[in-house]
């Protein structure tokens, strides 16, 4: 696997964690809930490789 | 549980609910296949990994099929779904897959030519995911595809595609984009795999004529022609004005431009001795100001806000409340592909080829193009192919 490649993988991860740690922390606004899982879609998919 | 939590967990149901039955759909369309029918005159069905190792195994492979007459003569390439969202190309494939029988000469098809293109969509857009064409027997169903290869398939993209070996930059789509990546290397990314496979077949089996099938915008002035580069341009230009004469429809001739590198119809001339043709009819839903992106507006190409401006004199075909229906597109597809062959033949008398069995324009408009398609269950087994 290239290193870009790893790279790309290392980024998802990471927003992935700084998502869903956002979604716990978020008491109030079920707007942004809303959004945060909307956004770690796509970020799930690519590191789980689902097609 | 707080009030919170159970906000969150329906929250996260709802989303996971919605990938499953959105994916489901993606999921179903990109493994769907269509049946392909060997018809009588085909005689080797083979993959373009035959001709190119490197696609074996993966999703860009895809069939290709030889028609081989009993005499020798000239051999003719057919390309089609290049782009997977002008399907006028795959419907003229078939016509011919099936239907064709070749007296004199090879006739060589690609019905899927971008396969990974295929079992991609455009979501963004509201392209639907399949589209049936209403036959004797029922109807037979086809996958909607897109331009450009899925990105499943060949990722990332680069921030600016460089053609190989021009290094003319390019969008970065066009590095997913079959009718940018020719003439293609055996160790590019995918897609100018693909077309490397295309140019073996023609250099290995020293192919005369390339013909790569494709549909454009009413609005785009590209449209409702042949391209061709300046050595197919004298056979190009007898084909429109024997068309125009003998069937009554327009067909204009689009000179390749020279500085503009990787379509087919120039890089194909350039790097092989075949003469290549790009066949491009009117294709209305692929315009941008138009209604929803439905089936019917695929198949009868008629759309309100193109009739109007086509009054204001917007469109470079002509375009009433009659649309520009699948049929005739297939049809002009049908009878230019017969008339290339035709001059071909004229010109160079030793490379002739002879096909019969082939509906021209007005035969297509008439019967509509499912009349040309076999019912598989009616079919033996061992003529079907799937893509």
């Amino acid at each position: 696997m290239p290193v870009i490649m790893i790279t790309y993988y290392v980024i998802c991860v990471y927003l992935i964690g700084m998502l869903v740690w956002n979604f716990i922390r978020e008491k109030k606004s079920v707007n942004d809930m809303i959004l945060y899982l909307t956004v770690l879609i796509p970020l799930i998919l690519r590191v789980f490789r689902i097609k | 549980m707080s009030r919170e939590w159970k906000i969150k967990a329906v929250l996260v149901i709802i989303t996971a609910a919605v990938m499953a039955i959105g994916g489901f759909q993606l999921y179903s369309h990109r493994h769907y296949m269509t049946p392909i029918i060997a018809g009588p005159g085909v005689t080797k069905a083979t993959k373009l990994s035959e001709f190119f190792k490197g696609l074996k195994g993966t999703k860009a492979d895809t069939n290709v099929f030889f028609l081989e007459g009993k005499e020798e003569g000239g051999k003719i390439l057919i390309i089609a779904n290049t782009h997977s969202n002008e399907p006028a190309a795959i419907l003229t494939a078939l016509v011919f897959l099936e239907n064709a029988v070749v007296d004199k000469g090879t006739l060589i098809i690609i019905p899927q030519f971008n396969n990974s293109g295929g079992r991609n969509t455009k979501p963004g857009d509201g392209y639907p995911l399949y589209f049936e064409i209403p036959t004797e027997w029922g109807n037979k169903k086809f996958r909607m595809g897109n331009r450009n290869a899925s990105p499943l398939d060949q990722w990332p993209d680069p921030d600016v595609y460089i053609h190989y070996p021009d290094r003319q930059l390019l969008s970065y789509l066009d590095v997913r984009n079959t009718n940018r990546t020719w003439p293609g290397r055996p160790n590019g990314p995918l897609m100018e795999q693909v077309t490397y496979g295309a140019m073996q077949i023609m250099r290995q089996e020293k192919v005369d004529i390339a013909i790569d099938i494709h549909g454009a915008e009413t609005m785009f002035p590209v449209t409702n022609c042949i391209v061709a580069p300046e050595k197919a341009m004298r056979i190009a230009t007898m084909t429109s004005l024997t068309v125009k004469a003998r069937e009554g429809f327009d067909n204009h001739v689009e000179p390749s431009p020279q500085g503009f590198r990787g379509l087919s119809h120039r890089e194909i001339g350039d790097y092989s001795d075949a003469l290549p043709f790009l066949l491009e009819a009117p294709t209305p839903f692929l315009d941008q100001p138009t209604g929803p992106k439905s089936v019917d507006f695929l198949l009868d190409g008629k759309d309100p806000f193109l009739v109007k401006l086509s009054k204001k004199r917007k469109l470079f075909v002509p375009y009433d409340e009659t649309g520009w229906p699948m049929d005739k597109r297939v049809g002009q597809h049908c009878s230019v592909i017969l008339e290339i062959i035709r001059q071909y033949s004229k010109k160079f008398p030793n490379k002739q080829l002879k096909i019969r069995n082939i509906p021209r324009y007005a035969e297509v408009v008439k019967n509509g193009v499912g009349h040309y398609f076999h019912n598989p269950n009616e079919t033996d087994k061992k003529d079907i192919y799937y893509n």
